[in-house]
């Protein structure tokens, strides 16, 4: 991988004039408008690393904040061989493209099942992942039209869950934890993927996803379960990640055939 | 003379020209397809509204683990004679044989197991009614008194000078902050302050009690914060003299509960629709009609201006594909919301500025659709909604599509404008982006002043062309809706999916336990009385 043009390059923001370094930013001081105030905001802007900072625009609002508007040039470098960036180990799909994935590579709908295990009445997360209402402006899984959803709702036994997911013949299971009093959410989690294992034989298990805002990314084997989700998972994440393991059946756990 | 006249009557058809022999005709399918609905509705009852009945009563309060003591109360009742016969028949007898002094003791002992509840015959009966009625109707004569509060105040402190009225909403979980926040987006213009509900309200069957601190992404309905909230705008209308509005949702599982404190608390615009639930929350159909109809008799009886979802057709179905859906929807929220006693003024209907702006000719598709909502419902107070399906993290393209969806309204005469902030999707909006999405309402209402006066579109030109083209697309829909064999059509096509992408059948979805068919002798004062109107 011995190149050239992308790694080591220094670069510096760009105005309209290369090497000019220009930005501008706006931002809110709790202040009533003053020229003290507007001495106040580009002193920040230097500290940002502007230098010299012009303070174009700047307006009361209310009798307490000033809005400010700043230009100017900053004085740092951008060393692109110096970036890191953490690398989803799947690629995000939109709906339409999860809807063709599924239809060109399982030739049916993929059936999910989800809801709260346990006595936790929470469905929030569950809701937002499945519900076509969805969170962050994104749909959730109902609105896929390949994916077949049963969402189960609050206070699913683990027995009822494993049946329902039999009955349906549930591709994966999809299982939302909010209540962490007494590590409720492992210990309820760990029953759940225990119960699927001595239900099904290994190969046909269906993938089994748990979500909640406590739970730790990395701690599915320990849990048992295929993929864990934290906070700010959105159901575009969720479906991707289906695709990927469902769909396109990366290998995965060393049992899958 | 035949000239002016001839001027007269085309004016009175509007700037679209519709046909009024089309426009009956929408009206007339959407009355054909909401009537059966209205007679299942009157067949039935919920739980919540059983519990709603018990709140207008006067019950408050919640047990040591939270749960309120009407859910207790109403849980005993059922387990001893079931919902069939409604809860008040029980209850009032249970006080009248002496079981205790009041309901708050009746629930406590009920819960405790030491009262069995029965269906009294003969004068027993009689006087189980009687006592329910009275005690009932002082509840429903505390709405009528805060209906009548709000007339004085908003005589006293004055409406808005301006059309559209400016919407903002507040939502930060925790209702000591929302009120200064709240405070301060009236002070900076806003007419109406909305406070957004927790994400996952709807599905809890039960209202919680009391001012609560936490919430995801929204505040909790609560009495108390209804009643912290209004005190907080009544100080802030009395310093800006303007009458500042309060909304909060009745939606969900508990709609007639929350239809009830709001009237108690003069809450005084309410979010109602009568498909959101079953469509985009997957609650039962013929729960989420019951609830409907009731809650909207409250809504009636307490002045409250209704505002319907429809924006939410269009956030998930492409917005020109989906526009018939958005007027076939208004005009089932009108029918079913006159039907419960609601007047035009209370109509407030929804839409929303959802086209795909790299679309040619986005805008005057717009334009089309919201001056077609305009023209079919001239009497309402049509809420019209920004753009949040193509608002990207672009906050400076957002700007500009606010400023176009600005325009739309004020041109096309819209009544309450939800104002967009060009950080949708971003993050909540911040103390700058209100005040920058102010500023951008304010400049667009005031240099476009009356241009709706000059504004008429060429009568065959495209704008004229596409309203009549969503309306003929409605009528195929309604059409389509009653072509259902069954005699329920429209519950049927939202079973099967007729309606959006999602099939909702009416033995499914959230809440269907909490819903009875009415026994012979069913009786519910509230009914009885919001009925009479």
């Amino acid at each position: 991988m011995a190149t050239d043009t992308a790694e080591g390059k220094i670069l510096r923001p760009y105005g309209d004039t290369t090497g000019d370094g220009m930005v501008q930013v706006s931002f809110t001081l709790p202040m009533p408008h003053s020229k003290v105030a507007e001495g106040a905001a580009a002193q920040l802007a230097n500290k940002m690393g502007i230098d010299p900072a012009l303070v174009v625009h700047a307006k009361a609002m209310g009798p307490d904040f000033t809005f400010f508007v700043v230009y100017g040039r900053v004085n740092h470098l951008v060393d692109t061989s110096q970036v890191t960036v953490v690398e989803r180990d799947y690629p995000l799909l939109s709906p339409k493209e999860v809807n063709l994935a599924i239809r060109k590579g399982l030739r049916r709908r993929l059936v999910v099942v989800g809801g709260c295990i346990g006595t936790d009445a929470h469905t929030v997360g569950i809701d937002a992942i499945l519900n076509i209402k969805g969170f962050a402006g994104e749909k959730g899984l109902e609105y896929y039209r390949e994916v077949k959803v049963v969402n189960l709702g609050a206070q699913v036994s683990v027995p009822e869950l494993v049946a329902r997911a039999r009955q349906e013949k549930a591709d994966a299971v999809l299982v939302s934890q909010v209540v962490t009093q007494r590590d409720a959410h492992i210990l309820n989690t760990k029953e759940m993927s225990a119960a699927f294992r001595e239900s099904y034989p290994a190969d046909r298990r269906p993938l089994l996803i748990v979500g909640g805002p406590r739970f730790d990314e990395s701690a599915a084997d320990d849990l048992g379960v295929d993929r864990v989700f934290s906070r700010g998972t959105t159901p575009a994440d969720v479906a991707s990640f289906l695709v990927h393991r469902l769909v396109h059946r990366t290998p995965t756990k060393a049992k899958a055939s | 003379m035949t000239t002016s006249g001839t001027a007269r009557r085309r004016a009175g058809r509007g700037k679209l020209d519709l046909d009024p022999v089309v426009v009956r005709k929408a009206r007339s399918l959407a009355r054909q397809a909401g009537r059966p609905i209205v007679d299942l509705a009157r067949k039935h009852t919920t739980v919540s509204v059983e519990r709603a009945t018990l709140r207008l009563a006067g019950l408050q309060g919640a047990d040591a683990d939270g749960i309120p003591w009407v859910n207790r109360l109403l849980d005993s009742v059922v387990a001893d004679v079931g919902l069939a016969h409604g809860v008040a028949v029980p209850v009032w007898d249970a006080l009248v044989r002496g079981e205790a002094d009041d309901l708050a003791t009746l629930a406590q002992k009920a819960s405790a197991g030491s009262i069995r509840f029965r269906i009294p015959e003969g004068r027993e009966l009689t006087r189980a009614e009687a006592a329910a009625r009275k005690q009932v109707g002082a509840g429903i004569r505390q709405i009528d008194a805060r209906a009548r509060e709000r007339q004085r105040l908003v005589k006293r402190y004055g409406d808005p000078d301006h059309k559209p009225w400016i919407y903002l909403i507040v939502a930060t979980g925790d209702i000591y902050e929302d009120i200064p926040q709240a405070q301060a987006a009236a002070r900076e213009g806003a007419d109406i302050i909305a406070v957004i509900r927790s994400t996952g309200q709807s599905l809890l069957d039960y209202v919680p009690e009391g001012a609560t601190r936490e919430g995801f992404a929204g505040t909790y309905a609560t009495q108390e914060n209804f009643r912290l909230m209004r005190a907080a705008l009544d100080e802030t209308s009395k310093e800006l003299g303007r009458y500042v509005r309060l909304t909060n949702y009745a939606s969900g599982l508990c709609m007639p509960e929350i239809a009830a404190l709001a009237g108690l608390e003069r809450l005084d615009m309410m979010l109602n629709d009568s498909m959101y639930g079953i469509l985009f929350r997957d609650i039962n159909p013929v729960r989420t009609f019951v609830d409907q109809r009731f809650s909207r008799q409250v809504h009636a009886r307490a002045g409250i201006i209704i505002n319907t979802g429809e924006d939410n057709y269009l956030t998930t179905a492409d917005a020109v594909e989906a526009a018939h859906t958005v007027t076939v929807s208004q005009l089932l929220n009108e029918y079913f919301a006159k039907e419960a006693g609601l007047e035009d003024w209370q109509l407030g209907l929804g839409h929303a500025f959802e086209i795909n702006p790299d679309l040619p000719d986005s805008f005057r598709l717009e334009l089309a659709h919201a001056l077609l909502a305009r023209e079919l419902f001239p009497k309402a107070p049509l809420k019209w909604m920004p753009p949040t399906r193509h608002m990207s993290g672009d906050i400076f393209r957002g700007y500009l599509l606010d400023a176009f969806f600005n325009l739309v309204g004020t041109l096309t005469g819209q009544d309450i404008l939800l104002v967009g902030m060009m950080t949708e999707a971003v993050v909540t909006p911040w103390l700058s982006d209100r005040d920058l999405a102010l500023q951008n309402v304010r400049y667009v209402m005031n240099a476009a002043g009356n241009l709706g006066e000059d504004f008429r579109p060429a009568p065959d030109g495209f704008i004229a062309e596409r309203a009549r083209q969503v309306l003929a697309e409605s009528i195929e829909l309604l059409e389509r809706i009653l072509a259902h064999e069954g005699k329920q059509g429209l519950l049927e096509a939202i079973g099967d999916g007729t309606f959006g992408l999602m099939k909702r059948p009416a033995d499914g979805g959230k809440g269907l336990v909490g819903v009875a068919k009415k026994a012979p002798g069913y009786f519910n004062p509230a009914s009885e009385i919001l009925e009479a109107k």
